[in-house]
C-alpha cells in the first residue's frame, strides 16, 4: 500500500469536516445577518432540487426532454404523489412502478 | 470504488472518516487516473462546498447546543439527513426536540450508508441493474423537496436551481450544483421581494 492514498483520504476528511463544521462552530452570540437568514431559507429547496433534476432531465449529460424519457415521466408521477400525499415511501414506490411502466410502454 | 482500484480497507476508511458519497466516487475516479493528492483534495473541497451552506442553515437551529453536540452534528451532515431535518423543522417550527430528531434521522442513515458501502466492498453489485433501484435515490430527494414548495418564492428557488444545474451541467467538479444553489437562493429572494 503506497502512502499517498492515506494522505489523500486524510486531506479529504479534513476539508470535508471543516466545511461541515464551519458555521456550526461559531459561538451562539454571533447573530446571523437578516439577509443571510432569508437566503438560507431557500437552501433546502434549491440544493435538493439540484440533486435530483439532472437524473430526470439529462441523458448521457445532454438535455433530454421528450415523451420518450421515462425517467422524466416517472419523476413527474413521483412529484404528483409527493405533492398529494407527502409520503416518502409512496413517492419512491410510485416513481419506481411508473419508471417500469413507461419503460414497458415506450 | 474498489472496482476502480482502491484497496477495500482504504475504501471503508474513506467512507467512515470522509462520509460524503459524491466526493468519494469522484476521488475514486481521480485516483484511478493517477491524479495527485492535492488536486483530489481540492476537488473534494469544491464538491462538498454545499455542506458549508448546510452548516450555516443548521446553525439557525443548533447554535445554542454545547460544542460536543455541534461537532457531532457537523460530522453527521448528509444531503438526505439535511433534507429530512429541515423539512421537519419547517413543518414543526416550535418542536422542542430538534437534536433528537436530527440524531434519529442521521444515525440510522449513517449506519445504513456504512453497511451499504461494506456490502458493496464485500459482494460488489448484487442487485440486477434491470431493477433500476438506482432511481430510488432521486425519488427520495423528490419526496424531501416537495414539502418545501409551499409558496411562490420556494417554487421559484427550486425551478431556478433545477434549470441552472442542468444548464451548467458541463462544469467540472459538480460546480453546477453550487451555481444552482446560488441561482435558487437568488430567485427565491427576488420572488419574495416582489411578493412583499
Amino acid at each position: 500500500m503506497s502512502s499517498p492514498i492515506w494522505l489523500t483520504i486524510a486531506g479529504m476528511a479534513v476539508v470535508t469536516y471543516a466545511l461541515r463544521a464551519s458555521f456550526l462552530l461559531l459561538p451562539a452570540s454571533v447573530q446571523t445577518p437578516p439577509l443571510l437568514k432569508r437566503a438560507l431559507r431557500f437552501v433546502p429547496a434549491a440544493v435538493l432540487t439540484a440533486i435530483w433534476a439532472p437524473e430526470l432531465l439529462l441523458q448521457n449529460q445532454v438535455l433530454y426532454v421528450s415523451l420518450e424519457n421515462e425517467r422524466l415521466l416517472a419523476g413527474m408521477v413521483a412529484i404528483a404523489v409527493a405533492w398529494r400525499w407527502r409520503l416518502t415511501s409512496a413517492t419512491i414506490a410510485a416513481g419506481l412502478i411508473a419508471l417500469h411502466f413507461f419503460d414497458w410502454l415506450i | 470504488m474498489v472496482a476502480s482500484g482502491i484497496a477495500p480497507l482504504a475504501a471503508m476508511l474513506m467512507s467512515v472518516i470522509v462520509f460524503a458519497g459524491a466526493s468519494m466516487v469522484a476521488s475514486a475516479q481521480l485516483l484511478a487516473q493517477g491524479t495527485p493528492a492535492a488536486l483530489i483534495i481540492l476537488a473534494t473541497l469544491f464538491i462538498n462546498l454545499r455542506f458549508m451552506m448546510y452548516s450555516a442553515s443548521l446553525r439557525l437551529h443548533f447554535a445554542r447546543l454545547p460544542l460536543r453536540w455541534r461537532l457531532l452534528i457537523a460530522y453527521l451532515q448528509a444531503d438526505n439527513v439535511y433534507g429530512l431535518t429541515l423539512a421537519r423543522f419547517a413543518e414543526h417550527p416550535q418542536d422542542g426536540e430538534k437534536l433528537e430528531f436530527f440524531l434519529g434521522a442521521a444515525i440510522p442513515i449513517w449506519l445504513a450508508w456504512q453497511g451499504a458501502v461494506l456490502a458493496g466492498i464485500l459482494i460488489g453489485a448484487g442487485v440486477p441493474a434491470s431493477w433500476r433501484l438506482d432511481f430510488a435515490a432521486p425519488l427520495a430527494f423528490i419526496a424531501m423537496t416537495v414539502p418545501f414548495l409551499r409558496d411562490r418564492a420556494m417554487i421559484a428557488a427550486a425551478l431556478a436551481a433545477g434549470l441552472t444545474v442542468v444548464a451548467a451541467n458541463g462544469l467540472p467538479l459538480r460546480l453546477n450544483l453550487l451555481l444552482a444553489a446560488l441561482a435558487g437562493i437568488g430567485a427565491g429572494l427576488a420572488a419574495e421581494k416582489k411578493a412583499a
